[in-house]
């Protein structure tokens, strides 16, 4: 199958437990993925990150997959658009 | 002319040139529009503002979108009612309701849609979109069915039809998409990516945000050019909460009002309550949460503007408070028996919050308060179908008197 190359930006939140992971090191070793860190804040009970993946499309939704399976919470950077 | 000098970015301080971006390429902060103060300064007055339309397009000084392609439809300057009934139930001497519920389409989003719209025009887009489950999906369609724009309407499959009846009447392309609530984010997210269409509140974001201040001009300028002491506002994205904070503070600093020394109270529903939990903890760091409330037009689990809205709530000295899911339908109630004003479920949790901060001390008796109301109760008939308990009688005189005798013996008189 044809590989169809995209770039995703997402915003990643850590739960306490999973702080201290290297998960975003580990997403790029697992899967064909570049990771791409613009902007985080790690505190000790949170931590968030928002990163750029670039990668085949279908690729990086594994990847996605695979994070949000290891308990961290996956969003577009931009926060919820459906409104009330 | 508006008085737009650049797109920058609320994080980096990056600027970028006014064109439908949202997101800093560098930072990934969110972009804001940025004016030319000076310039507003020498053109904007009291007098000017006094001889604009009666809509909130009287403000376009401070809007980013040129006068004549404005896309008026007579949203805005809305009644601002002294709410004395309902202030002596609290035990505040000096409350006003901001009823925005009387826009074209039933709610506040009619301000935000309206600016987004023109905009859209501006940058020659030919189709308006969102993603929404009720207010701002009826006020995206109107305002494209009277822009003559092509009109999507993106929402999970699984809600109720009639919740997206106000959107379909002005012939919107309705689309149903079979997934869950973050699939449809990201679909809605990708597509404004990839296609040229205004997503109101994607690309269209810092245009469309502004709308919101239109709420703090109109309330300054109807108390006679002041800012109140407090305001209370419903928080759902945060970006009303901060527009009108923002809006309060460009009128002070234009010499429109003396000062914007507005204490600035958000009020969540217990059951989405992502800024309130930041602001117990003392952290400017809102966590995401899944929604689990009856008030579906603040159901944000992950608010854009959440970070902002604890910068506005220690900025002003407000707060945030949480109204329990079971004091809604009660907020509803309490604002229309007193006051008359029939409300949807985001002013029943103004309203309930508005209720703690006065049992607080947060809000003391003879503080000038706002609370806004800013959606029409005719949106959540179903939360308050209870009230529908009709006397019965026969066509009989004495029927109808021994029934109503029976009825005000339950209801200890109240009738």
């Amino acid at each position: 199958m044809a590989m169809i190359m995209a770039k995703r930006r997402v915003r990643f939140t850590f739960p306490q437990s999973l702080i201290t992971e290297p998960l975003i090191y580990n997403l790029g070793r697992k899967f064909e993925i570049v990771t791409n860190i613009r902007r985080a804040d790690v505190r000790d009970n949170m931590g968030w990150v928002l990163l750029e993946l670039e990668g085949d499309e279908d690729e990086i939704a594994r990847g996605l997959e695979w994070m949000r399976g290891a308990g961290v919470r996956v969003d577009p950077i931009t926060g919820d658009l459906i409104e009330g | 002319m508006s008085h737009v000098k650049c797109l920058s970015c609320r994080e980096c301080g990056s600027e970028y040139a006014v064109e439908p971006l949202y997101v800093c390429d560098f930072c990934f902060g969110p972009l804001e529009v940025s004016y030319d103060y000076d310039g507003i300064a020498r053109s904007v007055s009291r007098e000017r503002i006094a001889k604009g339309p009666p809509t909130m397009w009287r403000y376009h000084d401070l809007l980013p979108v040129d006068a004549d392609t404005a896309l008026d439809m007579s949203t805005g300057f809305t009644p601002l009612v002294r709410a004395k009934n309902l202030g002596r139930l609290l035990g505040l001497n000096n409350l006003y309701i901001k009823n925005d519920s009387v826009n074209p389409t039933f709610s506040f989003k009619d301000r935000v849609v309206s600016v987004a719209s023109a905009k859209a025009l501006e940058f020659e887009f030919d189709t308006l979109a969102c993603a929404s489950t009720g207010n701002l999906a009826g006020s995206v369609s109107a305002h494209g069915a009277k822009a003559g724009m092509k009109t999507m309407v993106f929402f999970p499959s699984d809600l109720e039809r009639g919740k997206i009846l106000g959107a379909g009447i002005y012939g919107a392309t309705l689309v149903a998409v079979d997934g869950t609530y973050d699939q449809v984010n990201r679909l809605c997210s990708e597509l404004a990516d990839n296609h040229r269409w205004a997503f109101v509140n994607i690309n269209m974001r810092p245009f469309y945000s502004e709308g919101s201040k239109t709420l703090a001009y109109e309330v300054a300028e109807q108390l006679g050019w002041r800012a109140p002491d407090v305001c209370v506002v419903p928080g759902a994205s945060g970006s009303l909460f901060t527009k009108i904070w923002k809006g309060l503070n460009e009128l002070a600093d234009l010499g429109l009002i003396d000062s914007a020394h507005t204490k600035m109270h958000i009020a969540q529903a217990e059951g989405c309550s992502p800024i309130v939990s930041a602001y117990d903890e003392d952290t400017p760091h809102v966590r995401p949460v899944t929604p689990d409330t009856i008030a579906k037009s603040l159901a944000i689990g992950n608010p854009a503007d959440g970070f902002y809205s604890i910068k506005t709530i220690g900025a002003s000295g407000g707060s945030a408070v949480a109204a329990p899911e079971d004091e809604i339908v009660e907020g509803i109630s309490l604002l229309a028996e007193t006051e008359g004003i029939f409300t949807e479920t985001a002013g029943g949790v103004v309203i309930s919050g508005l209720r703690a901060l006065a049992r607080q001390g947060k809000i003391k008796p003879d503080d000038l308060t706002v609370a806004y109301i800013t959606g029409n109760g005719l949106k959540t008939q179903e939360v308050v179908e209870s009230v529908v308990d009709p006397v019965f009688t026969t066509p009989d005189y004495d029927d109808f008197m021994s029934s109503l005798a029976t009825r005000e013996e339950r209801n200890g008189k109240r009738g």
